[in-house]
């Protein structure tokens, strides 16, 4: 296990350096430049052009993205081009807010979608579940952006009993986590569904049965545990994409997180925030990705076995 | 020893599907004494296993559906018993052996567990005393006790239908209903499974019901034998009887299709044609069709059950005296 | 000889795949809910299609009119005006349009590059197939939604550089999918016996692997379309998408928001839209799944 765990922690280098020259490439070609961004609109052709040199932007693709690997293994991914700081500083002053935001979201999705898909499937065709499903439905076919623009629509503006936006309190966090909650139970409760379906019809469990297992047990210990491994794949992968940022919820509730930082640093051409930001995710992503795998683990011994 | 054990009557058993109504058991009668094996041979999709899951009461619904029918064991009719009482029984004092042992174990449970699991529900026993016993039942079945903690995928076939039958045979059931336990597995397997089960079930002096297509492992094991056709019994009798004096001529279909060791023959005789579809059975004897022996009666008359004595009963109009032989 | 059997597989593939289509199609029609979302599309696309007539573009969805702004639904905008006095109901089916133009063109883009790689990866193997795959994975462990804006912001925000970053952001699930049904089927004996009669790689790839990968890519396309469609308002919606005054609903959406407390037409309306639009996606994709998987279904 240890020998598989370093195994994907070394493959997570190549992965790295992949994304890194992507997101090198795709900032080369965007239109603007750094120096003259750094200097303000006013400045003096002359200093820009100074700037441009002592910052090696006139060398070629290859020389730049060189020197941004070598600085990067040093552990220097450069100072914003807009704030002066350390782009790092930067990301863990927001990466809180980004954690709590994704960590309540995905608890509060996985308490309400894994029972309810449950129940959706051991009561197939019933009224529960049509009116389950049909809900679920609506939340994944919801825009997540506009969600958050109707709970502001009732809870701030109508009723007045939350705040439309920012960060600090527990007030601020509860449209946010809403929002994310909901979309996300949504697709669990779906995936929790079709999978409980699937085990429900296996032979093991029919053995189950004939042994006398009570129903809730054999739903509960035999059918569920084989059910897990879609379920944790989907719950992963939703924490997954909120950590690297939901944009849209942040920027709907100007909450200040990893995703607005990323959009701001990129329209602002600060492409040394945007670097570290976008390794920063992938970073996070595929960490949150192994500890799935690992999971797997735990849950089906199959899986054990093929980790030597 | 003649005690009656199981006492079927009239047992109907439809899926309703969108693609129509699959009768799948149509009226069918059997009667079991404690200790007795009985073969229940048939084609597949004859409904040897409804009518298997329809004596555990677990046919699925939807979409299937006992119509009608009695399940008399040890003197309760099994269709009345509510749910909690009929669990009771299930694993029990009825226990069943799947087709398929790649499947019919959980993946993400030792066997351990699984065998613990049945022995804690019906004995009460603490989980301790539970795993002892499990110990135990994997070496009666000629597993190392140790290996209680590894999971389904670490055996192979042969070894999991022997943790299947431990399971099977760990609370001591009256009946075991063996649905084709060795179809699944290695001929050479088969041949261990099928004495191990012999073995237990003389020991246990348990009652079998033995489901199965192979009329060669119905002459090892059974005394007792019923050929299912098209969701009915056509013909049923002592093992003796089937095999020296076989009436019915769907029966006699299937001891022509088999090779035979002591007479010289050019051909197999296979029987013609394919069971009928289920949705959409054939009027009067749902053999009719295939039968050598049809005549235009066949076709609208549906045979009642004619008893030749000796426990011999067999449903054709041939031995109503309303066609030739 | 060959010839003769060539004709003859050809043959039996070809009814054998017309009655598949057929036997798909009679289940989609007896699966209710496929069919209400097949319904909301056919409104929506003819909507689009005849938008100019509905409503003339100039005068109705760009020209502005400022004494008439955040005006609430009536008997004359059924939907309400915008914060420029614009008809809502009519820039809707106008951003129709867009939206459909970008869902349709974006999942093209990704279900030709990233099928072409997928096709190309498992019906090599090997070293083609490893470089091509680390390469998904590599796009994989950015969130496609982040891929998409950082395209797009190096590009420029024209409508095709949308779909173009749309589309690229979501290959590598494609290429996935791809991939994994060709490698399912490639070692089958019809492919055998199209080589055995000297069929070339690009032959044995375009007529007979292609057709056969086809289901799950239908599904899987549907459900993009949606995807994408909500790529699309996202992306406009903070900026980086259509840009205004062209009719999109994510942008509708932004230009509405600073206006939530005294017109909540402005926002409403655009949202319920999109979210009708992905809904009716969502259900024929799922039917589509359960009429070409009749597995999944008792």
């Amino acid at each position: 296990m240890r020998k598989y765990i370093t195994r994907r922690l070394l493959m997570l280098i190549p992965v790295i350096l992949g994304v890194t020259f992507i997101v090198f490439s795709i900032m080369y070609m965007t239109p603007g430049d750094p120096a003259q961004m750094i200097l303000g609109e006013s400045a003096p052709e002359s200093a820009v052009k100074a700037l441009r040199e002592k910052m090696g932007l006139n060398d070629p693709f290859i020389v730049q993205y060189g020197r941004f690997v070598k600085n990067a293994i040093m552990g220097d991914f450069g100072r914003s081009y807009a704030t002066k700081k350390e782009v790092f500083a930067e990301i863990f002053a927001r990466f809180p807010a980004t954690l709590q935001l994704a960590s309540v979201g995905v608890l509060v999705a996985v308490l309400i979608g894994v029972p309810v898909g449950i129940i959706s499937a051991t009561k197939q065709y019933s009224l529960f579940d049509s009116v389950a499903m049909l809900l679920a439905l609506l939340g994944v076919s919801m825009p997540n952006f506009w969600q958050g623009l109707m709970y502001i629509l009732l809870f701030s503006v109508t009723l007045g009993w939350l705040p439309s936006g920012g960060y600090g309190s527990f007030k601020h966090f509860i449209l946010p986590a809403l929002t994310l909650g909901t979309s996300t139970a949504a697709v669990i409760a779906r995936m929790t569904r079709s999978s409980m379906l699937e085990v429900i019809r296996q032979d093991y469990i029919r053995t189950a049965r004939a042994k006398g297992v009570e129903e809730k047990k054999v739903i509960l210990k035999h059918a569920l545990k084989n059910a897990l491994i879609p379920i944790i794949t989907v719950v992963g992968l939703q924490f997954g994409h909120l950590l690297g940022g939901a944009v849209l919820t942040e920027t709907v509730y100007s909450w200040p997180g990893i995703g607005r930082l990323l959009v701001d640093a990129i329209k602002q051409k600060d492409t040394p925030m945007v670097q570290a930001t976008v390794v920063f995710i992938a970073v996070t992503f595929s960490i949150v990705n192994l500890a799935v795998d690992i999971l797997y683990a735990y849950v089906d011994p199959r899986i054990k076995s093929q980790y030597k | 020893m003649n005690e009656k054990l199981l006492d079927i009557k009239n047992l109907t058993i439809h899926y309703i599907t969108d693609d129509g109504v699959v009768k799948a058991v149509n009226g069918i009668d059997i009667e079991l004494n404690k200790g007795e094996t009985l073969g229940l041979v048939g084609e597949t999709g004859a409904g040897k296993t409804t009518t298997a899951l329809g004596i555990m009461r677990l046919v699925p619904n939807p979409p299937g559906k006992i119509l009608s029918g009695e399940i008399t064991f040890e003197g309760k009719d099994l269709l009345k018993l509510p749910e909690g009482e009929m669990r009771k029984i299930r694993g029990n004092k009825i226990s069943m052996i799947f087709q398929d042992p790649m499947t019919s174990l959980n993946p993400v449970m030792t066997v351990g567990e699984q065998l613990a699991e049945v022995i804690q529900i019906h004995e009460g026993l603490s989980n301790e005393e539970a795993i002892e016993k499990a110990k135990k039942m994997l070496e009666m079945v000629g597993i190392p006790g140790e290996r209680h903690t590894d999971y389904p995928h670490q055996f192979s076939g042969g070894m999991k239908q022997r943790v299947v039958i431990a399971i099977a045979l760990a609370c001591n059931p009256q009946l075991l209903i063996a649905d084709e336990p060795t179809t699944a597995l290695d001929v050479t397997i088969q041949a261990q499974v099928l004495d191990l089960m012999k073995r237990l079930k003389e020991e246990f002096n348990t009652a079998m019901i033995l489901i199965t297509h192979d009329l060669g492992v119905v002459a090892e094991v059974c005394d007792k034998v019923a050929i299912m056709y098209a969701g009915e019994i056509v013909e049923s009798a002592s093992l003796e009887d089937l095999f020296e004096k076989p009436k019915h001529p769907y029966t006699l279909g299937l001891f022509g299709s088999i090779p035979n060791l002591e007479e010289e023959v050019e051909r197999l005789n296979p029987i013609k044609g394919l069971m009928p579809d289920p949705t959409n059975l054939p009027s009067g004897c749902p053999f009719h069709p295939r039968c050598p022996k049809a005549k235009d009666i066949c076709k609208i008359q549906v045979p009642k059950t004619t008893d030749l004595g000796n426990g011999h009963k067999v449903r054709c109009l041939i031995y109503e005296g309303l066609v030739e032989a | 000889m060959a010839n003769v059997a060539n004709l003859q597989t050809a043959d039996v593939k070809k009814t054998k795949k017309r009655s598949m289509w057929v036997e798909v199609a009679r289940r989609m029609a007896k699966n209710k809910m496929a069919m209400v979302g097949l319904g909301i599309i056919v409104v929506l696309v003819l909507l689009a299609l005849f938008a100019d007539v509905i409503a003339p573009y100039e005068e109705v969805v760009i020209k502005q009119n400022l004494s008439m702004r955040l005006k609430g639904p009536s008997a004359e905008h059924w939907l309400g005006t915008d914060e420029f006095g614009r008809d809502i109901f009519a820039r809707i089916i106008h951003g129709a349009r867009v939206s459909l133009k970008v869902g349709i063109v974006a999942v093209g883009i990704s279900i030709f590059i990233g099928g072409s790689l997928g096709a190309i990866a498992a019906y090599y193997g090997g070293k083609v197939d490893n470089l091509i795959m680390r390469f998904m994975d590599i796009l994989l462990a950015v969130p496609s939604i982040l891929l998409a804006i950082a395209i797009v912001s190096a590009l420029g925000s024209s409508l095709f550089n949308l779909m173009l970053a749309i589309g690229i952001s979501s290959v590598p699930s494609y290429a996935r999918i791809v991939r994994a049904s060709v490698l399912s089927i490639k070692d089958q004996e019809f492919i055998e016996a199209a080589r055995a009669i000297g069929a070339n790689d690009f032959i044995i790839i375009t007529r007979h692997i292609i057709p056969n990968a086809l289901a799950p890519v239908i599904v899987q396309g549907t459900l993009g379309v949606a995807g994408a469609i909500l790529s699309t308002a996202g992306l406009s919606f903070i900026g980086l998408g259509i840009q205004p005054p062209a009719p999109e609903w994510g942008s509708m959406l932004a230009g509405g928001r600073a206006y939530l407390r005294e017109a909540w037409h402005v926002t409403t309306f655009p949202g319920l839209v999109i979210m009708i639009t992905i809904l009716a996606l969502n259900l024929l994709g799922d039917g589509l799944r359960d009429a070409l998987d009749p597995k999944l279904k008792q």
